[in-house]
């Protein structure tokens, strides 16, 4: 068996489903609660994975599974906490979920209406509910995966985002997620659906980090749609305790000539998994990844990505990077795809990492399976560690060992980090990964 | 100034250096010269303080402080600059960025103030000059891509700015055309003067017309087997080091 049984966290997702489903009160027959309920059945049938499934080989989850949280929590969290998670020069759209649910009163929405339209997720089916039957669960994968099953099936709130078509908006959208765990163990799930329209443009940002000290359960799903001619930059940012299990799926469907730029940058978590899947379902079509991750102590960072090319034309380009301190673990798997009908396709992977000390490991897989046969795809993973020719260099010139490392391995995070482009979100990654790398050799 | 007296270094169990001797006074220039593997490069690294060196006798002294307690980026702060045979490509970090840092760590450890940009841009921008080096590429990732000559012309650069007192060439001119190793010994010529001194590792004379020693030693299976004055250099680009390796040998089976 690939899945565990009957676990305690299993167990409580579905008495708590059930518990939801009798407070439906009439509205179970509308389309939304039919696919939740499909999706739960899915979950019940998956159940969490096992190490023994391919996609979950290095990335154990069998001690969260046997885990309980709360997924009602409440918080006290109000505007004066918001010093303590400042992020510099913060300014555009800003929404605020603590414990996974949309708090008006401290949000912030500047541009125009008929630019952007964003409704909390929990409001969607009554105030968009074209945009929800139409588009809702229709990309993210709820019947093989697990994860995104479950929160298809549970998901309370979140945004949906919709960007009316020729619009350009100037001020991104910045999503915070903030788990509130000062009094007790939370769970929550965040369901994001973003819908960009034709040839419109959107900059947006899921920023997710923790306050207090217990146990925290994030597993998230986006969906992202881009028409025609679209243009999105997606950062999605995570500074979470290590306490924290966060899984995590943004599923992207592309179509004709649209334009799709990813940073995936992790500074802190316990044990995180992140799922970019990207489908290139046009032509001329361009998708960009980029991904950072640090960790430290006995932190786990496990990037899984997924190109699936379907049509000519296009091309992807994948750079993930990796500084990898004590005893940590990380895990990149990158898929790409080139169907039959994908013909010229440009499709480039590159991995690399860095381990700072023995006990760090990377496990790298690249997975490419190609059925085109006028293609150009590469792929290359490297890991080792800092150069001690390069290290012994720095410090001829007067510069301490300790510096040389810093200002080596910044300039190894910088690759990632310049590509991001709104300030406030580079600014605010650049000061915690020059805090996280004044860490090491302590 | 430095005065290394009975050096003895070895990697892993190869003995390399067995009993080095020798005094550089201020505005001194010497050129250490010797056969392939006879432990010059050893000789600079460990005066860098190269950790793959295990020193295993002998002390060296410089301006009265024991060199060898020193990690490299003190002997830096110190005083003394190591230019690389092989100069190392750091991407990502700009030349300038690189020897702002450095000068500032340099200055911190001897108790001074940092430059502000303004200072550091002026004083870049005229040492610069003085090395014919062009601008732009102090602005790109520090060696990175850069020619063998660009690479050697920066190192002498790097001198130029951090202003060491005792400078330590290791086989500069290697991989160098003419041109090239003209400029670099340009470069190297502006910077002596009555206090700072030299150490120049070569396996060839040619540096040395551009170069001009005060003091010619001869390293030969880690020790320096014959000291004299520049003409000594001349003999041996005649006469190659056979004879040397003869006469140490045949005193050896003695």
């Amino acid at each position: 068996m690939s899945s565990i049984e009957n676990t305690d966290l299993k167990n409580q997702l579905l008495a708590d489903f059930q518990t939801l489903q009798m407070q439906l009160n009439g509205k179970s027959l509308l389309p939304i609660n039919q696919l939740r309920n499909e999706a739960m059945k899915n979950f019940a049938h998956l159940g969490f994975p096992t190490i023994r499934h391919e996609e979950w080989k290095y990335s154990n989850v069998s001690s969260l599974a046997k885990q309980n949280f709360n997924f009602e929590a409440s918080s006290d969290f109000s505007n004066k906490d918001l010093k303590e998670i400042h992020l510099p020069h913060l300014k555009g759209n800003v929404l605020y979920f603590i414990n996974g649910v949309f708090h008006a009163e401290l949000s912030h929405i500047e541009s125009p209406g008929d630019y952007l339209q964003v409704v909390p997720f929990a409001e969607a089916q009554e105030k968009m509910p074209e945009v929800i039957n139409r588009y809702f669960g229709q990309y993210a994968d709820y019947k093989n995966d697990a994860f995104t099953a479950l929160n298809t099936a549970l998901a309370k709130d979140g945004v949906v985002v919709h960007i009316a078509d020729n619009k350009t908006l100037e001020e991104p959208v910045i999503l915070r997620f903030i788990g509130d765990t000062r009094k007790e163990d939370v769970g929550s799930q965040v369901r994001n659906l973003i819908v960009v329209g034709k040839n419109a443009e959107v900059k947006i940002a899921e920023a997710y980090r923790t306050i207090g000290d217990n146990r925290y359960f994030i597993n998230t799903v986006t969906e992202f749609v881009l028409f025609e001619d679209a243009r999105a930059d997606y950062y999605k940012v995570q500074n979470e305790s290590d306490k924290t299990h966060h899984i995590g799926t943004t599923q992207v469907y592309q179509q004709d000539r649209s334009y799709f730029y990813a940073a995936t940058v992790t500074v802190n978590g316990g044990f995180v998994r992140n799922n970019l899947n990207i489908v290139l379902d046009g032509e001329h079509i361009e998708s960009h990844m980029y991904g950072l991750y640090l960790p430290s102590g006995k932190q786990h960072i496990d990037n899984h990505t997924l190109v699936d090319h379907r049509k000519p034309n296009c091309q992807s380009n994948e750079l993930y990077k990796g500084i990898l301190m004590d005893k940590s673990t990380g895990v990149f798997n990158g898929k790409i795809f080139v169907q039959q009908d994908a013909q010229k396709t440009n499709a480039y992977q590159n991995c690399r990492n860095v381990v700072t000390t023995d006990e760090a490991t990377m496990n790298t897989k690249p997975q490419l399976e190609i059925w085109a046969d006028d293609v150009k795809c590469s792929h290359g993973t490297t890991t080792g560690k800092l150069n001690d020719e390069a290290i012994f260099y720095m410090q001829s010139r007067g510069i301490p060992k300790k510096e040389a490392i810093r200002l080596q391995l910044l300039a190894f995070a910088e690759d990632v980090v310049s590509q991001i482009k709104i300030d406030s979100i580079k600014e605010y990654l650049e000061g915690l990964i020059v805090d996280k790398l004044a860490g090491l050799g302590k | 100034m430095l005065t290394i007296s009975n050096l003895h270094a070895r990697i892993e169990e190869k003995e390399i250096l067995r009993g080095i001797n020798f005094e550089v006074k201020p505005g001194e220039v010497h050129a250490i010269m010797g056969p392939n593997g006879s432990g010059k490069s050893t000789l600079a690294s460990v005066l860098a303080g190269r950790e793959d060196y295990e020193i295993t006798n002998g002390t060296v002294e410089f301006n009265g402080k024991d060199l060898l307690d020193m990690s490299p980026e003190e002997r830096a702060a110190e005083g003394i600059f190591l230019a690389f045979q092989y100069p190392v490509e750091i991407p990502g970090v700009t030349t300038v960025n690189f020897l702002k840092t450095a000068i500032n760590e340099i200055r911190k450890y001897n108790g001074q103030e940092p430059l502000d940009a303004a200072q550091f841009l002026k004083k870049m921008k005229e040492r610069a000059k003085l090395v014919k080096i062009d601008d732009t590429l102090l602005r790109r990732s520090l060696n990175e891509g850069f020619s063998g000559g660009e690479k050697k012309r920066n190192e002498i650069f790097q001198m130029a700015m951090l202003e060491p007192q005792l400078c330590v060439l290791d086989e500069t001119d290697s991989g160098l055309d003419i041109d090239a190793l003209r400029i670099v010994a340009e470069g190297v010529n502006k910077l002596r003067d009555e206090k700072r001194s030299f150490i120049v590792v070569t396996h060839y004379q040619r540096l040395l017309d551009y170069i001009v020693p005060d003091f010619v030693h001869v390293l030969y299976k880690g020790r320096i087997v014959k000291s004299g004055t520049k003409e000594l250099a001349l003999e041996l680009e005649e006469k190659g080091y056979d004879w040397i390796k003869a006469e140490v040998d045949s005193l050896e089976v003695a």
